[in-house]
């Protein structure tokens, strides 16, 4: 009987301390679900979802706050996938946060530009060079198409430039052919 | 001599159609018309230009040199002048236009300084960082930089060289009369491959579908000081492609996500072979390539023309093409692609053009149901499930597609030509392939921008942090400057303590001119201290009636 109980005492105690230490050692740092929301998005930070970027989107996901229909530059497989991974029912994008576009970068007009550093203030990834009275210019490959620097310019020298199709970007067509008429 | 063959699954037989071209000896064609030079003609980075309109170059001079690991320069097929920079239509399967030099030959066909070397006698290393310049690509259509494939011998590992000679896919007969016509360039550059990688042994891979080039080569190889072997290989299509030449010849599967160099086989074209030679020996760079004319010509055969030869002269010197033709096809017919016009010039990677007609390649019956047959199964060289990619692809389900391997896929079109229900089953896995490494190039960027986001956040607050911390050291130095103001207070205070002092001193002190004097003068002094006690208590009255007034008014 005290053999009995012995062993069970320490039993308990053995497997709490291998539970309390793996609790400190392997602790999940973060929400991964949070992450795994944010591996989805499309990382424009554009703040059309009404969030200040990305990140603060996942996590509004991902606490019920705001729904998966927020991300235009997502489109629609962007929602598709967050449904998925949500494991709820998927819906049309939502008109208020704005219509997918074709995926376009940012160009500014160098002969226009005064040197205000407005649009740098406004580039959420850096990638705008450029310093105070000096011309600024866009790095192409670091733009995400955000738009967010559209909109500070005093002079009105930036425009968005889709991205046009060419040899380097190009992608075979989905096979489509006429199937045999009958009758 | 090979001891034996092996074998590789799948494959299949459709008809050759090699005799049309083989007729006549190789013909080389002077420069006609103005040459357009892409400079997307190789796998990789595309070169960097480093000439400009106006320019004069000569036959040979390097007109974009390599960028990066994988890339290769491109030179000047003719002497003439260069004309513009611009995008110009080139042959891909995109039909789009890219970057393309136009040279407008001058007709001399001036070859620049050459300098031929002896390479026995040259260093290894600095013969392959030399290849950088030479824009030698691999010949048989792939295209890819040789210089990253002849890393020289010793770390390189290579144990066997396998020149490919196969040339298994139908129409294409350049490798063939190439082998015919010059076996001794061919053996020279293998020689020079042999140098560089040091190997073991050395196999020439000949399909015996073409016994006149496997008796040139095996001439030629005799009269060789390397020892190199001729192995004949049954017609079987897709013995040509790089890895079932390697397990025909050696019995080794490379892996799938490896190199062949990476289990010490390295697998080079024979029209590479030439063109290391006459780079190494004669000094020469890659300006022309032998290319294949047939289908529906008048005098199908094989032309050596200077690259950037627009696709029209290279018909009009097949004889034109007859009436029917409904479009140019390049390379072979179970891999090529349609080229967007008949303008597009010679590239490097232009083995074969094949002038199409409705009676060589009849308009495909209609597409039928999958019924799960397994005859692509069967044919495909790879061991692959192309029924299960097929549906995964016409579905979309990319990643289910990947993890079936469709990387693996050499495109060869075996599936295509098997298939009882005609389904284009090469253009899904093409479809589902780009589709793919879009969805990749898609996530690299938006990491890239997920990264800078973040590091631009941390930098904001780190700036902040910055900011707060000056301005709580700058308030700590107002604080400094404070306790210096009590400092001074307390001098101002002591003074004033000070003067205070001296003030009841001076008051304690009785004026020296009220003593000693008279009595009548103490007498008036007396009179005006009363006088004066009575104006002060006057004087707070009034003003108390003042007050009054203004408190009542």
């Amino acid at each position: 009987m005290l053999t009995a109980l012995l062993v069970m005492l320490g039993l308990a105690l053995l497997l709490g301390i291998v539970l309390g230490y793996s609790a400190l050692k392997f602790k999940v740092e973060g929400d991964p679900l949070v992450d795994k929301i944010d591996a989805i998005l499309p990382q424009t930070q554009c703040g059309q979802c009404g969030y200040p970027g990305c990140k603060p989107y996942a996590t509004a996901i991902a606490k019920g706050e705001a729904d998966i229909n927020q991300c235009p530059p997502g489109g629609d497989s962007g929602m598709r996938a967050l449904a998925d991974l949500l494991g709820v029912e998927p819906k049309p994008l939502n008109a208020e946060h704005g219509l997918p576009k074709p995926k376009s970068v940012a160009v500014i007009d160098e002969n226009l530009c005064i040197g205000c550093t407005l649009c740098i203030q406004a580039c959420p990834v850096d990638a705008i060079l450029g310093a105070a009275k000096h011309m600024h210019t866009i790095i192409a490959s670091e733009c995400t198409g955000c738009e967010l620097c559209v909109a500070p310019c005093p002079v009105d020298c930036i425009s968005m430039e889709p991205i046009q199709e060419s040899v380097a970007n190009w992608k075979w067509r989905y096979p489509v052919y006429s199937l045999k008429q009958t009758a | 001599m090979i001891s034996r063959l092996f074998k590789f699954s799948g494959g299949v037989h459709p008809p050759e159609h090699k005799l049309e071209s083989t007729g006549q000896p190789i013909q080389v064609l002077p420069v006609s018309g103005t040459l357009v030079l892409p400079l997307r003609q190789h796998v990789g980075n595309l070169p960097k230009i480093l000439v400009q309109p106006g320019d004069h170059v000569l036959k040979g001079q390097l007109l974009a040199e390599a960028v990066g690991a994988i890339s290769a320069a491109v030179h000047a097929p003719t002497s003439g002048t260069i004309v513009s920079i611009e995008d110009q239509s080139i042959p891909h399967p995109s039909g789009l236009p890219d970057v393309s030099i136009t040279l407008n030959p001058d007709g001399e066909n001036r070859w620049m300084p050459l300098n031929p070397t002896d390479w026995r006698q040259r260093d290894r290393a600095e013969m392959i960082s030399s290849l950088r310049v030479s824009g030698i690509v691999g010949m048989g259509g792939a295209a890819f930089p040789t210089q990253i494939k002849l890393r020289p011998g010793g770390g390189s590992g290579i144990k066997t060289l396998i020149i490919n000679g196969a040339e298994c896919e139908p129409y294409i007969t350049c490798d063939d009369m190439l082998m015919r016509e010059r076996a001794d360039e061919i053996v020279r550059g293998i020689e020079i491959a042999h140098y560089l990688l040091g190997p073991e042994k050395c196999i020439v891979g000949i399909e015996d579908n073409k016994p006149e080039a496997e008796r040139a080569m095996r001439e030629a190889c005799a009269r060789s000081a390397v020892k190199i072997d001729v192995a004949v290989v049954p017609t079987l299509y897709p013995s040509g492609d790089a890895r079932r030449l390697t397990a025909l010849l050696t019995g080794i599967e490379v892996p799938s996500d490896k190199r062949s160099s990476d289990v010490g086989i390295q697998v080079f074209n024979v029209a590479t072979m030439t063109a290391v030679y006459r780079y190494f020996s004669l000094g020469e760079t890659v300006v022309s390539r032998i290319v294949t004319v047939t289908g529906n010509v008048a005098r199908p055969g094989n032309f050596e023309v200077p690259l950037g030869t627009p696709m029209t002269a290279l018909l009009e010197a097949a004889g034109g093409e007859l009436p029917n033709t409904n479009g140019l096809i390049m390379g072979g017919p179970m891999m090529g692609f349609s080229l967007p016009s008949m303008q597009v010039p010679v590239i490097k990677a232009t083995n074969c053009i094949i002038a199409s007609a409705p009676r060589l390649f009849p308009a495909p019956p209609p597409v039928l149901p999958c019924i799960r047959c397994a005859r692509c199964a069967d044919a495909c060289p790879v061991s692959l499930q192309p029924q299960e990619l097929y549906w995964f692809a016409k579905s979309q389900n990319l990643d289910k597609a990947r993890e079936y391997k469709l990387f693996d896929c050499i495109e060869c079109g075996c599936c295509s030509y098997v298939c009882p229900s005609n389904i284009p089953l090469v253009q899904y896995y093409r479809f589902a392939k780009s589709e793919i490494i879009a969805q990749d190039k898609a996530k690299e960027a938006a990491n890239l921008a997920r990264e800078r986001n973040e590091f631009r956040l941390e930098r904001i607050e780190r700036e902040k942090q910055e900011r707060a911390a000056k301005h709580a050291q700058r308030a700590a130095g107002a604080k400094a400057e404070s306790a210096d103001a009590d400092a001074d207070a307390a001098k101002k205070a002591a003074i004033a303590a000070a003067m205070e002092r001296a003030k009841a001193q001076k008051a304690e002190v009785q004026p020296k001119n009220t003593e000693d004097l008279s009595d009548a003068a103490k007498a008036e002094v007396a009179a005006i201290d009363v006088r004066r006690a009575e104006a002060t208590a006057a004087e707070p009255e009034a003003a108390n009636v003042v007050k009054e007034k203004q408190e009542n008014g």
